[in-house]
């Protein structure tokens, strides 16, 4: 790292592609306006980075993207606030910035061999889309494969289309399931909360891997079921949201007990959250 | 003191209140608020000249607030506050007894009009040395004056321990914290802080019972109470409204009456 | 190896001469009105006799506002400009020896991987010129966390006063020996026995290493609540302290331009951790009070093996509800 390299400064990013994923909900597929800079990038899946909305301000988002697919890095987000609610009156075409690659990464070399079970919930698919996407680059190195996510609604659903190849492909399992009183007709998919889904299905803890996201009552409630079907809290791992500015463990405001959530997260394994103040 | 202590112990004890809370020994020869919930810590209350800051904030602080029923050993300014608060519908008059010494005697306020007729009778104080600044103040031009407060608001670093220690400034979401739209910069510039104490001003005019705590309270020593002082004399000349002086005020920069002045219109 | 020299308040003037017309700013705690400020001096009789500034001189490395970038919007797309620190080689004249040994615990946490070339370059233009105390009050801690009234950790010069008047200056670092050179004639090394007015006593109040292993079983105590009932949440006490490191990042811009500047910032307030959902992880005052704490006297030394304090006693004078840290820790510490 140059001393005199300015760490605050962001690449420039132009928006080449916006999907809506869901009622306020949004993608962003942002290639690197020098390209010189976009071949030099990389990141490890797990990364996140600063996002600008310029003249309003930065907000944390995981890279959504594998570093698999170059070219591009995608991040996805609800309207929220400041600087979400800017980003969603962007067009293609516009320029935003971006600060990264920030944070630890899914050690996917401890998991070769392994099965793998994503769980997620609503709007956190996002910062796991990265890492399935990876793995199924990397098909060979994991036993089975199995997503499951849920969302209150159809309509809250994300990454429709991830959702169709995934349903699709014959080297993963997908279930996907929405909260009851969330289907529509003609919904083939599962009706029931994660944590129910996952006791349903009852995935098989020996050599496996479970990685979960989501919303805080949704985590509450599945890690005690993966716990009871055997998932010991060194093969649970998770990824962190906490209000950040900086992402260079500099300003102070995502320290919780002795972690800087953005250099010893976000990934963390339950192990390693359960050292941690519940201050996230 | 002693009847304060006994006092006191006595509201505690028959679980009048649940806290009495009061100004105790600092470090050094400081004055520290303290909240006494136990009768036999009742002797830790102190009253003497060390006791000047306004505890009426802690009356609207949600952790204190959810010990219970409160008394409050209140110096004039506080007596006001109390009121002022009343006004504005932040207080209901069961939750709070006011334990006031004046003239050297301990009278308990239980109710709002009790309150009022104490403060009736105490004359207003502001300091020698802020009368003296005050009147330097309004010697000066406006150039002159524009140039003294651009100077000490330079100074400011927006701690914001003036908003935190004013009995006034108990809006759970400030007009600081706002940021859509950021009405005002966050960062302590020149221009960040002379609109912070501006807007300060302006929102305290009218409800400031001038009790200079804000003044107190700036670890910078820019003395941020003459802003407010000077708000709220505007206030009390123009429509003839003073902060403080009673449970059933209007607020006057949002009531209007037919006989309001208005020479600023020409 | 550091040298000593006799130095009197005439040299020191002379000292402080040469490195004006060398283009250098002279910063130093000066009496104005009732307080002490960091402010520019002239001679070295400027300089109050005792105490310390009311806020630290943290803001000669880490300003209260720093401009980190400018950008201007040209129709879909943005220019961005980088920004240099516009610094003024600076020294810190007659600072504390606390004051001097904080620049450590802002540096570990401007360098960790990624370093700020802002607080660098800023670092490395100011030559620190430390004043040992004799003489100390009630709020000063310095021996409970590792320090004393005569530390030389972080100065580039630690200057002692004499029995018979004038100083011993002490010069520690290279940056030290630059400044001296200026002057370099006017100082006398020192031989033999100096007759040093004794340094402060300040008797040690707890013992920071045990308060680090309370600490790790006290964090659901009851005592956070009670100590921070008083507290209001402000930033004073994190604004003066010389440790303090904290910060926010803001955009100020226009339809045209803009700018991302560096403001303090405060663990203590409500929306430092407040997210935008409207979660706040640390909702109540108690928990920030609790965060204050451990970090400068748990998670600061677990990860940078230094504390985040220097026992000056700034944060205790500034507070206006006169929360006292020594009595605080020591408490935590029993």
């Amino acid at each position: 790292m140059q001393d005199d390299k300015n760490i605050y400064k962001p690449y420039l990013m132009k928006i080449a592609a916006i999907t809506d994923e869901a009622p306020g909900v949004r993608t962003f597929r942002l290639e690197f306006a020098d390209p010189k800079e976009g071949e030099a990038f990389t990141f490890t899946t797990g990364q996140f980075g600063l996002y600008s909305a310029f003249g309003e301000g930065e907000s944390t988002f995981c890279i959504a993207s594998s570093p698999t697919r170059k070219g591009y890095i995608e991040c996805t987000f609800r309207e929220t606030g400041r600087v979400t609610s800017s980003l969603a009156d962007k067009d293609v075409g516009d320029v935003i910035g971006f600060r990264g690659p920030y944070g630890n990464v899914f050690p996917l070399d401890k998991w070769k061999g392994k099965s793998l079970i994503f769980v997620a919930g609503g709007i956190a698919l996002p910062p796991l889309r990265s890492v399935i996407w990876n793995c199924l680059d990397l098909r060979d190195w994991f036993k089975d494969i199995t997503v499951v996510y849920g969302a209150r609604s159809v309509g809250d659903l994300v990454y429709k289309n991830e959702l169709e190849d995934w349903g699709k492909r014959t080297d993963m399992k997908l279930v996907v399931t929405v909260d009851p009183g969330g289907e529509r007709p003609g919904w083939t998919g599962k009706v029931g909360f994660v944590p129910h889904i996952i006791e349903q299905l009852s995935p098989p803890a020996a050599n496996t891997v479970a990685i979960v996201c989501g919303p805080p009552i949704m985590i509450k409630l599945t890690l005690p079921v993966l716990a009871k079907l055997g998932f010991g809290k060194n093969e649970i791992y998770t990824t962190l949201e906490n209000r950040m500015k900086c992402g260079l463990g500099k300003c102070g405001r995502c320290n919780t007990g002795k972690s800087y959530v953005c250099k010893d997260g976000p990934v963390y394994t339950l192990a390693e959250l359960e050292q941690l103040p519940a201050e996230y | 003191m002693e009847e304060l202590h006994n006092k006191a112990k006595e509201l505690l004890s028959s679980g009048a209140v649940k806290v009495v809370m009061g100004y105790g020994k600092g470090t050094g020869e400081s004055r520290r608020p303290i909240f006494v919930r136990m009768a036999e810590r009742a002797s830790d209350l102190v009253v003497d000249s060390g006791c000047t800051q306004n505890l009426a904030t802690y009356l609207t602080k949600a952790e204190v607030c959810a010990l219970g029923r409160m008394a409050i050993v209140a110096i004039p300014s506080t007596l006001r506050s109390i009121l002022q608060l009343a006004a504005e519908k932040q207080l209901r008059e069961e939750n709070v007894i006011a334990l006031a010494v004046i003239d050297g005697q301990l009278r308990e306020l239980a109710t709002f009009d009790a309150i009022e007729q104490a403060v009736a009778t105490i004359p207003d104080a502001i300091s020698e040395a802020d009368r003296t600044m005050i009147d330097k103040l309004v010697a000066m031009s406006v150039a002159e004056r524009r140039a003294f407060w651009a100077a000490e608001l330079n100074r400011c670093v927006k701690c914001y321990a003036c908003r935190s220690s004013c009995p006034m400034c108990y809006c759970e979401r400030c007009t600081m914290d706002c940021n859509r739209p950021q009405w005002i910069p966050v960062a302590s510039h020149a221009i960040g802080n002379i609109e912070y104490h501006m807007v300060r001003a302006m929102h305290l005019a009218g409800r400031c019972v001038e009790c200079g705590t804000c003044g107190k309270a700036c670890p910078i020593g820019i003395p941020v109470h003459l802003l407010t002082f000077f708000a709220e004399d505007s206030v009390r000349r123009q429509f003839g409204q003073k902060g403080g002086a009673s449970a059933k005020l209007d607020y006057a920069m949002s009531t209007f009456k037919p006989d309001d002045k208005e020479e600023f219109i020409r | 190896m550091s040298d000593k020299y006799i130095v009197s308040e005439t040299v020191l003037g002379a000292l402080i001469d040469a490195a004006a017309r060398s283009g250098r700013r002279i910063l130093g705690p000066k009496a104005v009105a009732e307080r002490i400020e960091i402010t520019e001096i002239k001679t070295a009789s400027e300089l109050a006799n005792s105490g310390q500034s009311t806020v630290s001189a943290k803001g000669t490395v880490f300003p209260k506002v720093e401009r980190l970038l400018r950008y201007r919007f040209e129709g879909k797309n943005v220019a961005l400009e980088d920004v240099e620190p516009q610094v003024q080689p600076t020294v810190l004249f007659g600072i504390r020896p606390c004051e001097a040994r904080a620049f450590h615990a802002l540096d570990v946490v401007f360098n960790w991987d990624y370093k700020d070339k802002f607080f660098n370059t800023r670092l490395a233009n100011t030559t620190v010129v430390a004043m040992s105390c004799t003489q100390a009050d009630d709020s000063c801690f310095c021996t409970s966390v590792g320090s004393r009234p005569d530390d030389t950790a972080g100065s580039d010069i630690l200057l002692s006063t004499l029995k018979a008047g004038g100083f011993v200056a002490e010069v520690l670092t290279d940056k030290g020996k630059a400044l001296v050179a200026l002057a370099k004639d006017a100082f006398q090394p020192l031989t033999g026995d100096a007759g040093l007015v004794p340094p402060a006593t300040v008797a040690p109040a707890f013992d920071a290493k045990v308060l680090q292993q309370k600490l790790a079983a006290k964090f659901d105590s009851p005592l956070w609540a009670e100590q921070s009932l008083r507290c209001l949440g402000c930033g004073a006490c994190a604004f003066v302290c010389p440790t303090c490191v904290c910060f926010d990042i803001q955009d100020e811009a226009d339809t045209r331009q803009g700018q991302r500047l560096r403001a303090w910032d405060s663990c203590g307030m409500r929306m430092f951790t407040l997210h935008a959902s409207g979660h706040n992880p640390r909702d109540k005052q108690s928990q920030r009070w609790r965060q204050r704490v451990y970090h400068k006297f748990a998670y600061y030394p677990e990860r940078f093996a230094t504390l985040g304090c220097v026992g000056c006693g700034k944060c205790s004078r500034a507070c206006p509800v006169d929360m006292n840290l020594k009595q605080h820790l020591v408490e935590a510490a029993e």
